[in-house]
């Protein structure tokens, strides 16, 4: 059995969970996006962002989760360096439900996925080990993240095997850039540890993962390990192990994180905050469509195949470009130029970044191929110009001799230049008419996939059956 | 010029051109210079001081506008942030510690022209009833040096009481301010929970104290409150009141009124006979002003001193965790040390009563624990609350001794912190209930003051100051002798 604790940043806000300071860190040096409440001066006091408890209670109606009737936080008090307060704000559910939500499932392909609650909390600062060795002498700590808006989802332990659990995370990732609360791709924004299990043994916690790719190879490793071990008739033992990212194995935590007594107290500075039925139906009403309900739409009102709606739907970039550059007639065609021929010049976030392509151009590129002014193939080519340059179409149509050409003349003088280059061939075509392919291919080489097709073909024919 | 003038009574002066600023600071100064020594109520004072009220009475002579206070010299407890002075909450772990902001509440006042004069003496971290757990050494009763002050903010009822200051900002966990009020015959208040923006004030029980103006008159402690109250955007837990004004008809007095005496709080074993029969003669004033008076019980005060430290004491464990040697403190040799032998190491400069209330604040809400302290605490706290919110629908005051007993001498209880502890048993049932409640000076026993505590009902500080006034005006007591 396995569970899992996911910690997501609400990337998306402007500040931190309880002062004004940028919610976004990644771009300031060291100690610079702090201020006297995240970094737990005398004296500060929380103040707490509303737009955060609006944004997780999102993600909690989004995952099916029940919301509580009165919200509040408690202090969970540890010592560590990277925790200005020693003690975290988060959440409890201990006297009664009062986190962002429980009991909530999530669908996987295959099944339910159970999740037991989620809460909003407060990240902590980075620990960053000089010459990052835990053997350094120095660890040097950077408060910037300090107060970042974290949402924790802790599921039920329904997942099976390892390849569930990246599924199960795939969707989540996608549901919450399409919530538009986060950014998973961040670095840091999406977080997971793992709780693996076999049948009859006790629950072992892996923590530490860098990536979600490690999560399933951890996992992994994890089971064999306890398998292995029953085999041999060793128990194992109830543990935390982290996971060694260079060694790409789990190994048992020197500190007893079990043991740790995080004496809980409501935190009387943030009150508690009545949820009323007003705001809850506000926010839902302000969600954006779901990825399943995007996909259905697409189906069943544009005729969109379901393979091509699914990877639209769940790519918020690719949804969000194909809702605002379609229409009745062109969906169809929109669909498929970003699942096939926009799909491999944007698929980095970087490269997303850099793109200079607008709905706009989609729509223009689309009218254009309707209209038969140019080919599938030279939009292609367009899309590429588009995408590094954002000329307007028209303009990179005409730049680069990439309209369609369907003047029967020009197209004739190229295939009379062919049929003198390729006398092999013509002779092939005219045995077997099958083989006429390979010279409509060699004129579309020449024209640079330009020459309409129909109209080569037509011409083709009739030259090579009229040549001697 | 006298230094023992009321707030009301300087504005006048320097609005009419009778004094200044400067003059009057330069004074203040002059006498903190000759007694502090003694008394010490400052553990730093202001150098800017006599610069800000030479540019407040520039202000005045141009006609410019002048903020409500005209440079007057208001001192302020050593655990409520002033940017760039030190704020030590009189221990050695903030010794050094410089705040980079000012207090809600001390920007406030500072916009309206008051003069901080200086950061007043407490209980380290605002943990104690007599200044004597002060890491920089006790402040002394302006009454009798041998005395206690009270505490915690005996500082600040010092520097009221002997003249170093007009005004000052105190706060109040268990009785924080009314105790050294009633101990050093000054005015003090602890205003409904929310009243006053804690932020600056650096947390030790956050749930239950308060910020609150201390002065030598009901209706400076008035015009005060009319400058510190209201909703905070930087504290959560503030609330709105409306913009009262509590100066405006504090001379309606109480005729009619319905006034209950707390049965638990008035008599029996722990009260000082001397205090008890002050109290009594205070209670047939309120009669004689045309209140009506009756006996109430509210049974659950017998558990709040239990229930209290309980409680603090959890709180305090949080609140003071921060203090880990890390960013604030000394430095001592690193080697040999890892985590968390260094933070156990670090934190023996904690005094006595701090480190008593971490350790115990370790305990109470810890695993297996919590259900059999902390949550009984809490317990009696939302009981009480209940009980004296039903004595509210009965009664518009309730009134106690503020202290069942008489200023006590230096050393008397440090040792003995069960029945140090009991000098709070009338002062915490308003910080466990959010209710408003004020310690007025009364009579002066064999040389030592007895103060007369008066709740009210959650934010009604303005009928609550009308009666202090009105008990006011029926005493005639004498200035501490200096």
């Amino acid at each position: 059995m396995i569970g899992l604790e996911i910690h997501c940043q609400l990337t998306n806000l402007q500040s931190k969970l309880f002062c004004s300071c940028k919610a976004n860190y990644r771009s300031f040096e060291p100690n610079t996006n702090v201020c006297p409440v995240c970094i737990g001066l005398p004296g500060s006091l929380p103040r707490l962002n509303q737009k955060a408890v609006e944004k997780a209670t999102m993600i909690a109606m989004a995952l099916n989760c029940k919301t509580p009737q009165k919200l509040g936080f408690f202090r969970k008090n540890y010592f560590y360096p990277d925790l200005p307060k020693n003690f975290q704000i988060t959440q409890l559910n201990v006297y009664g439900p009062s986190s962002i939500g429980e009991q909530g499932k999530v669908a996987i392909e295959e099944k339910d996925i159970r999740i037991r609650r989620i809460q909003l909390e407060e990240d902590p600062g980075r620990l960053i080990y000089e010459g990052a060795s835990e053997r350094t002498q120095i660890t040097l700590v950077d408060y910037n993240r300090a107060g970042t808006p974290l949402v924790e989802i802790v599921t039920e332990p329904d997942f099976e095997n390892p390849r569930q659990v990246r599924i199960f995370l795939n969707v989540l990732s996608d549901l919450l850039e399409n919530l538009g609360v986060s950014d998973p791709a961040l670095e840091g924004a999406m977080r997971a540890d793992a709780n693996v299990s076999i049948e009859g043994g006790p629950r072992v916690e892996i923590k530490n993962i860098g990536s979600f790719y490690d999560l399933e190879k951890a996992i992994h490793f994890e089971l064999t390990r306890q398998q292995s071990l029953k085999e041999r008739g060793m128990p194992t033992s109830q543990e935390t192990r982290h996971w060694d990212d260079k060694r790409k194995i789990t190994i048992s935590s020197r500190t007893k994180e079990e043991d740790e007594d995080y004496r809980y107290i409501h935190e009387g500075d943030v009150p508690w905050i009545v949820m009323d039925s007003e705001s809850l139906e506000r926010w839902k009403k302000n969600m954006p469509e779901s990825i399943s309900s995007k996909k259905d739409r697409y189906v069943t009102k544009y005729g969109i195949p379901p393979q091509v709606a699914d990877v639209l739907s769940s790519d918020k970039y690719y949804s969000d470009l194909f809702e605002q550059a379609h229409n009745e007639s062109n969906a169809k065609e929109i669909a498929n130029i970003i699942t096939t021929d926009l799909m491999g010049l944007v698929d980095t976030r970087e490269k997303r970044e850099q793109s200079k392509l607008s709905p706009k151009h989609l729509s223009d590129l689309t009218e254009l191929i309707q209209s038969n002014k140019i080919t599938r193939s030279s939009a292609k080519n367009a899309l590429q110009e588009i995408v590094r340059t954002g000329k307007p179409t028209s303009e990179i149509i005409s730049q680069t001799s990439l309209g369609k050409i369907s003047d029967e003349s020009e197209i004739a003088k190229i295939i009379d230049e062919i049929i003198s280059q390729e006398p092999t061939a013509v002779k092939q075509a005219k045995e077997n008419p099958q083989t006429i392919n390979f010279l409509v291919g060699k004129v579309m080489q020449k024209t640079k996939g330009n020459a309409d097709p129909a109209i080569t073909l037509r011409l083709l024919k009739e030259k090579i059956s009229s040549h001697e | 010029m006298s230094l023992a003038i009321s707030a009301i009574d300087y504005i006048d002066n320097v609005k009419n051109g009778n004094i200044t600023s400067e003059e009057f600071v330069a004074k203040t100064l002059e006498h903190i210079s000759k007694h502090d020594k003694t008394l010490h109520a400052f553990l730093s004072i202001n150098d800017k001081a006599l610069e800000q009220a030479r540019q407040i009475d520039k202000k005045i002579k141009t006609k410019e506008k002048v903020g409500a206070f005209y440079g007057m010299p208001i001192s302020v407890k050593d655990n409520i942030c002033v940017k760039g002075g030190k704020t030590t909450c009189a221990s050695k772990i903030l010794q050094n510690f410089v705040a980079p902001y000012d207090a809600t509440v001390v920007s406030k006042i500072k916009s309206q022209d008051a003069i901080i004069i200086g950061k007043t003496n407490l209980d380290e971290f605002a943990m104690g009833v007599a200044t004597e757990f002060s890491a920089f050494g006790p402040s002394k009763n302006p009454w009798n040096t041998e005395y206690v002050p009270g505490g915690s903010s005996g500082g600040s009822a010092v520097s009221v009481s002997a003249l170093e200051c007009i005004l000052s900002l105190g706060s109040d966990t268990g009785g924080s301010i009314r105790n050294p009020a009633s101990f050093c015959s000054v005015v003090g208040l602890k205003p409904t929970y929310g009243l006053i923006s804690r932020y600056g004030l650096v947390s030790y029980a956050n749930s239950i104290e308060q910020i609150g103006p201390m002065g030598r008159k009901v209706e400076d402690v008035a015009l005060l409150l009319n400058h510190l109250a209201g909703k905070d955007q930087n504290d959560n837990t503030t609330i709105d009141n409306g913009s009262q004004d509590y100066l405006e008809e504090i001379d309606a007095g109480i005729q009619g009124k319905k006034i209950g005496v707390i049965t638990e709080m008035s008599s029996g074993e722990g009260i000082d006979k001397n205090v008890e029969s002050a109290f009594w003669r205070a209670s047939s004033v309120f009669e004689k002003l045309g209140a009506k008076v009756e006996e109430v019980s509210l049974d659950l005060v017998r558990y709040t001193i239990a229930a209290y430290y309980v409680l603090v004491s959890a709180e305090a464990g949080s609140n003071l965790a921060r203090y880990d040697n890390i960013r604030y403190g000394y430095d001592f040799d690193l080697e040999g040390y890892e985590f968390k032998s260094y933070i156990s190491k670090a934190r023996k400069i904690f005094g006595p009563e701090v480190t008593r209330r971490m350790i115990l604040g370790g305990f109470v809400p810890s695993a297996g624990f919590a259900g059999k302290y902390l949550l009984k605490a809490l317990k009696v706290k939302s009981k009480l609350t209940k009980q004296i919110q039903e004595a509210f629908k009965k009664f518009d005051f309730l009134i106690s001794p503020t202290v069942p007993i008489l200023p006590f001498k230096f050393g008397e209880k440090i040792n003995d912190p069960l029945s140090m502890y009991l000098a709070d048993i009338n002062t915490v049932t308003a910080n466990f209930t959010n209710v408003p409640a004020i310690s007025v000076p009364f009579e002066i026993h064999d040389g030592l003051p007895i103060g007369i505590q008066i709740h009210a009902n959650i934010l009604q500080e303005k009928q609550l100051l009308q009666a202090a006034y009105a008990l006011q005006s029926t005493t005639s007591l004498p200035g501490a002798p200096l």
